[in-house]
């Protein structure tokens, strides 16, 4: 057997997992690749004084996952993944990087995050190997790891031929606090550390570690509980796309725009504090359910907000993409092809933007989402245009999703909000865990040692992916669109930093 | 146009008309309040803080503290109980640890030491360079909404500027990482004197959920004089803008 076939939130015995030779295991990276299956996993796991590799690919079209895996002993090379199937090369940057294992022909091996356990500790982020571009008109920019405005932290290095950008490289690595090793503590509570992986993702990162960790201690919690977590992530997606289509007005000069969709993102999310006391939705998914109730009174409250906010942002909305300074601005800027997309692995709303037919709620549905058909929301041009555009659509797509949720509320009979549990996982075991956050996919994959302890705690925030899908969306664009198509995608630092 | 008229018509006024006496929901957590009679020394509190912030003798470090509510919850006896006051920021460490005999009414006095040189210096106008150093973005996101147009920060003339060159201060969010330490301290350095440092979040404050990490280097937080610590995680706006407001005797 070559792979193992399993789903989202399904645990396997680790002894169950197929074990091949790295050559062969790579070979069938790139048969099943070849045939539409995405990478959403490629990381090492030290087993004994050995690396065991282990690979999870997604099949969208029949909602399962593959995994498989390979030992790694007595070699420190292989042929690259990525020279076939370039989606491979962030995951085998990051392999190089933890393990020191390389994949010889890669054409960037460098370091992902300059993670605390890197393989080769010589290595400093001071001194990142940049390409260089040579020429008379040639000239670079550095940006950072400070930037202007008041966000996380980064290198951006510019090649430009006078305005118009050739070359962008991202070097990050600046946010990382070895988060996913803080997940291997005992006797500790791991939640707060889910609700801070990325802040703006809080709903998304919680019911995925959520969903592994019940699943790994055979729990299932209440249909009341499920509809919470539910509307708490559809707020969430609300929240920060509001949020997004603001500060893209703002990088375009249309000041309205930011001050409307500014206010209008603060009802949103004033009333998730309504609801569990923090305006981020801290505190309201815990392991076993949700920690807050929704109320009829709540209820009535999540309604009426969802009236106000959606005439706002439909008069704001309408106003903005009918306003031919704001969409020369936005159309055609950017772009980013669906086969570019589809090449690098491209996931999320920025992959829906460019045409791309994923979302995990439809395709790898958890929880409620089982029980309903959520439509895919694509767009054709890959543009900034389409990636805020997609945002308006989703906004309302959310709004309508939350009412339903709450109609099934005020039905549920089921009052139980957390469920009683034994904190105690199943040992030798492995379960992956997605959930789709505003921005995409976020996979959390928990391996478990013999007696149930977290041995392997693995995040990929749809940053990790889409970091690259930026860098190639500004070449040939001028250098002050950059803040503009930044903005468009707003990738997570930490999320891809850990 | 208008459209964009009538758009302009329909939002209307958005800003927090008196920021002093601005409330938050009920809900929020801010201070705590410690009824410890009621304590039967159980521990379930202290087993269910993520980052330690409850000690012993049933004090509470708000500069750890991540306001999760998990220890309200777990309470069998209803010793710990959330208040919404948010107004709690200070300029001493040891004050942002509540034991059972401060409330609403008590922990404001001394917070925070003002002196009128400050309020020369900078009550007209502070212009501060955010640092952002290894959190989660939370903070981040709760500082740039301090200037949107409901809380609007820059009516007390308190700002957030570009480069460290034109600021008075930095502000720093996250447990500083090994990877952003020398960054943290560059920008410092490059701010002209005399200037500030506030600690905003709990990670800034005390490493916060992170506080474990292997990957932190906190040298700088050792090395200068903290002149305000903003707690929260992430920091409510308004905790921040009223915590400044009285750092400037304002």
């Amino acid at each position: 057997m070559k792979w193992i076939k399993t789903q989202n939130n399904k645990v396997l015995d680790l002894n169950d997992i197929p074990l091949l030779d790295l050559r062969n295991l790579r070979q069938e990276i790139i048969l099943e690749s070849k045939e539409g299956k995405r990478v959403i996993g490629f990381f090492g796991a030290k087993e004994a004084s050995l690396i065991r590799l282990y690979v999870i690919l997604a099949d969208d079209k029949n909602s399962c996952l593959l995994i498989s895996s390979a030992i790694i002993s007595k070699i420190n090379s292989y042929p690259s993944i990525t020279n076939e199937i370039p989606a491979f090369h962030a995951f085998e940057r990051e392999f190089f990087e933890e393990f020191g294992v390389e994949s010889s022909d890669h054409p960037w091996l460098k370091p992902v995050r300059y993670s605390q356990n890197r393989f080769d500790k010589t290595q400093k982020i001071e001194n990142y190997p940049f390409f260089k571009m040579e020429g008379e008109d040639v000239h670079e920019v550095a940006v950072g790891p400070i930037h202007a405005g008041v966000i996380e932290p980064g290198h951006f290095r510019f090649m430009c031929n006078g305005e118009n950008v050739y070359h962008l490289e991202i070097q990050l690595g600046y946010q990382h606090k070895n988060i996913e090793d803080l997940f291997l503590q005992k006797n500790k509570p791991l939640m707060h550390l889910a609700e801070s992986i990325a802040g703006d993702t809080v709903i998304g990162h919680s019911i995925a570690y959520c969903n592994a960790v019940e699943a790994l201690m055979n729990i299932q919690i209440s249909e009341r509980a499920e509809l919470i977590r539910a509307v708490a992530l559809e707020m969430e997606r609300i929240a920060v796309h509001i949020g997004d289509l603001g500060a893209i007005s703002n990088d375009i000069a249309y000041l309205m725009g930011n001050s409307i969709f500014g206010a209008t993102r603060t009802l949103v999310i004033n009333t998730l504090l309504e609801i569990c006391g923090s305006r981020y939705g801290r505190g309201l998914v815990r392991e076993g359910g949700v920690a807050f109730d929704i109320d009829e009174n709540l209820s009535d409250r999540i309604s009426k907000m969802l009236d106000t906010i959606l005439k706002s942002v439909k008069i704001i909305g309408e106003t903005l993409f009918s306003s031919s300074s704001v969409l020369s601005r936005l159309e055609k800027t950017g772009v980013l092809s669906k086969e570019t997309a589809l090449e690098i692995g491209l996931a999320g709303m920025s992959a829906r933007a460019s045409g791309i037919s994923i979302d995990i709620r439809t395709n790898h549905p958890w929880g409620e989402y089982k029980n309903r058909n959520t439509e895919i929301i694509t767009m054709k041009t890959g543009d900034v245009y389409a990636r805020a555009y997609i945002r308006y659509m989703e906004i309302m797509q959310s709004a309508e999703i939350i009412r339903d949720l709450l109609k099934k509320l005020s039905v549920c009979k089921d009052n139980q909000l957390l469920s009683a549990f034994q904190h105690k996982l199943k040992s030798n075991s492995i379960v992956v865990s997605m959930t789709e956050g505003w921005r995409g996919e976020v996979v959390h994959t928990v391996l478990t040692d013999e007696s149930g302890n977290i041995s392997k705690y693995k995040i990929k925030d749809p940053s990790f992916n889409n970091w690259y899908g930026l860098a190639l969306a500004v070449r040939d664009n001028g250098i002050s669109n950059f803040p503009l198509i930044n903005k468009s995608f707003n990738l997570s630092y930490c999320g891809n930093d850990l | 146009m208008f459209k964009a008229l009538k758009t302009r018509i329909h939002q209307g006024y958005q800003a927090i008309p008196d920021i002093k006496k601005a409330v938050i929901n009920e809900q929020f957590r801010g201070l705590p309040l410690i009824n410890k009679e009621n304590c039967i020394n159980c521990g379930k509190c202290i087993s269910a803080c993520p980052t330690a912030a409850i000690n012993e003798n049933l004090s509470i470090d708000m500069g750890k503290c991540t306001f999760c509510g998990d220890c309200e919850r777990i309470c069998p006896e209803n010793v710990i109980k959330f208040t919404n006051f948010h107004k709690i920021a200070s300029s001493s460490r040891e004050h942002l640890i509540v034991n059972s005999e401060i409330n609403e009414n008590n922990y404001r006095t001394d917070a925070i030491k003002a002196s009128k040189q400050i309020k020369k210096l900078f009550g007209r106008s502070l212009k501060l360079r955010q640092v952002s150093a290894g959190g989660c973005n939370g903070c981040e996101m709760e500082l740039n909404a301090c200037s949107n147009v409901n809380f609007d920060m820059g009516r007390f003339g308190i700002e957030f500027v570009a480069s460290p060159r034109h600021a008075d201060g930095i502000l720093i969010t996250g447990p500083i990482t090994q990877n952003m330490a020398f960054a943290v301290e560059d920008a410092y350095l490059s701010v002209p004197d005399p200037k500030i440092i506030i600690l905003t979040g709990a990670c800034a404050i005390s490493g916060g959920v992170f506080g474990n990490s292997d990957a932190l280097n906190r040298e700088f937080i050792e090395k200068y004089k903290i002149d305000l610590y903003i707690p929260g995680c992430p920091v409510h706006p308004l905790t921040v803008i009223n915590g400044i407001l009285d750092f400037l005797i304002l």
